[in-house]
């Protein structure tokens, strides 16, 4: 399967010349890399040709990554029933830029670019609906994105004085635990990351031979 | 007398509707009875379940699947634990892999078993409901005999299942198995030539093979609408490549075909199920790699290291080389996938949740266009609609 992905991405590559940055299959799955801007021509490329027929948008998703400078990766699964091959289209962006909405190419492609946009805050130009969606009418924020707490801001409880739902800010009871576990264990892989702690081998004045 | 136009009336259906199957609120505008647009509002029921998966290890987000479409669990495990096991490289042993396949079918049983009757009820009938149910609480019992929970069962692991097959089950599921057909054939009886239910379904709502693949529908939806397609033929995973089964396909794509869809895909599970119990291997039910399988108890009692591999992996966990797979299942509902990013460490970056009943509900406005509000309860119910894997 991985010779035929990779046949398959060079195609595209061709095809489509400088609206793919790159192609690579990894673990036996196809990924093309697209500027935002192209989008629109990638996506429809893939549906209607021949060798492509990827028809079926099975799967919109954003993925936080808060580290990099365009912050969000924004992925499109496709899927092609006749040739019955998948491809993962992948769009980096960052926090204020828009992506053209698929919703022209994909129907299917209004509620998971809706969700992106409730969970993540990835704007999609020239969707018809772009409201929120799973979170809560009036909602403030995007939940799903790294720097937003697990436990959020707000919590909701019945006010039998008031007689209706209240917000109020979070109250936990109990802190807010995030066991930290990583440990060079056997299953530690390579390149090692940095645990807390490390950096206290390369300090001045730290005693030799304990470094651990 | 001079023609007076009526104002569209905006009505809503739900959340509190039994036939709204769960807590789905629909905003319907009205022209008399026929529906113009309707307008889903779903999250009712969002839990933020793929957050929580991002602050838990691999092991620990298990259940989380569980508790997405309630009615078909082990479906929903299998999907994120082929992800897992596709990142690690990891091999089931055969057993493991029949044990998964003949619980994945007598999921899919379960919740064709939950979907057809309270169809019926959502369109009027009552005792299908009561027949059926009782099915229902014997396939549990298995999940229970393995698991030990009758719904949340969190049974399959990556690397195979959590323990293997209590003694004794096999041969009462075979037995079962002979009984059931009887039960499909009694329900059958019941609607399949019911007048008053074929007067309900047929011919409502008829999606081409276009319009089904353009929205996304995936399992009987789709095949309902002549599309032979199901992961299970077309990228089988584990052992369902060696099964001999039939893929039904419908050929109007109403609601009546999505009906008998899933009657003939219970028979066709209860022959995998059966062909599984009679080729079912010996050896070991999971992978004897203890950097991610814990031990047995048995062993943990007399060996020092075993002892130390369950203390590792139910605290820190195992470590899943960094990458990402879109990896993806035929539940009963259709096509569940898991879009899992890791980034080398014990949880997981991104775990993007894939639920068929999305892009289906999706599609509610497109399909109920133009039929009666009765008509919009039949084609709710011939979607399959579960909540808890919608909101998430």
């Amino acid at each position: 399967m991985t010779d035929v992905y990779r046949e398959l991405g060079d195609h595209i590559a061709a095809a489509l010349g400088d609206a793919v940055l790159r192609t690579e299959v990894v673990l036996g799955e196809l990924m093309v890399y697209v500027p935002a801007s192209r989008l629109e021509r990638v996506l429809g490329f893939l549906r209607d040709d021949a060798k492509c027929q990827f028809k079926m948008l099975v799967d919109v998703c954003g993925v936080d990554y808060p580290d990099r400078a365009a912050r969000f990766d924004v992925v499109y699964n496709l899927l092609s029933l006749t040739k019955n091959q998948r491809c993962r289209v992948k769009v980096a962006i960052g926090e204020d830029d828009a992506v053209p909405s698929a919703v022209e190419i994909y129907p299917a492609a209004g509620w998971f670019e809706r969700e992106a946009y409730d969970m993540y805050g990835i704007f999609f130009d020239g969707n018809p609906d772009l409201r929120r969606i799973l979170t809560d009418y009036g909602f403030e924020g995007h939940p799903f994105r790294k720097d937003f707490p697990l436990t959020g801001y707000v919590e909701v409880r019945y006010d039998e004085t008031q007689k209706r739902v209240i917000y109020e800010p979070v109250k936990l009871v109990q802190e807010f635990r995030s066991f930290d576990f990583l440990s060079p264990w056997e299953g530690m892989l390579q390149p090692r990351p940095v645990l807390p702690g490390d950096e206290k081998a390369g300090e001045a004045g730290a005693p030799a031979g304990k470094t651990n | 007398m001079a023609e007076t136009h009526i104002k569209p009336m905006t009505m809503n259906f739900g959340p509190q509707h039994p036939a709204a199957h769960g807590v789905l609120r629909m905003v319907m505008e009205m022209d008399g009875e026929v529906v113009r647009r309707v307008d889903p509002h779903i999250g009712l029921l969002h839990r933020g379940t793929e957050k929580l998966i991002e602050y838990k290890t691999y092991t620990q987000a298990i259940p989380y699947f569980d508790r997405l479409d309630y009615v078909s669990p082990m479906c929903q495990e299998h999907a994120f634990v082929l992800a897992v096991e596709k990142l690690l490289g990891l091999e089931v042993p055969l057993r493991g892999q029949y044990i998964r396949v003949m619980f994945d079918e007598i999921t899919r049983i379960l919740n064709h078993l939950l979907n057809i009757p309270a169809y019926a009820m959502d369109v009027g009938a009552i005792t299908p409901f009561l027949w059926v149910f009782e099915q229902r609480e014997l396939l549990m019992e298995f999940y229970e005999r393995v698991s030990g929970a009758r719904l949340h069962a969190a049974y399959y692991r990556p690397g195979g299942v959590h323990q293997d097959l209590p003694a004794g089950l096999l041969d009462d599921l075979w037995a079962w198995s002979e009984k059931f057909p009887k039960v499909v054939d009694d329900m059958e009886g019941l609607l399949t030539n019911n007048r008053i239910f074929k007067q309900r379904l047929v011919d409502v709502c008829p999606v081409t093979a276009e319009d089904a693949i353009a929205w996304g529908f995936t399992g009987p939806v789709l095949r309902a609408s002549g599309v032979p397609w199901d992961l299970r033929k077309s990228q089988p995973y584990m052992v369902y490549d060696r099964m001999e089964f039939d893929i039904p396909v419908g050929k109007h794509g109403d609601c009546y075909d999505r009906y008998l869809v899933r009657v003939a895909e219970m028979r066709e599970s209860l022959k995998i199920v059966q062909q599984c119990i009679k080729q079912m291997p010996g050896g070991p039910a999971s992978s004897t790699d203890h950097k991610v399988m814990p031990p047995s108890r048995g062993e943990m009692k007399h060996s020092m290291e075993a002892l130390i591999h369950h203390f590792k992996l139910y605290t820190e966990g195992y470590h899943v080389p960094a990458g990402e797979t879109y990896t993806a299942v035929e539940a009963p509902k259709g096509e569940f996938g898991v879009y899992l990013v890791s980034d080398g460490t014990n949880k997981p970056h991104r775990c993007k949740i894939r639920a068929p009943g999305f892009p289906h509900l999706q599609a509610m406005d497109f399909l109920c266009k133009g039929y009666m509000l009765a008509d919009s309860v039949a084609i709710l119910g011939s979607l399959d609609i579960v909540f808890g894997e919608i909101d998430r």
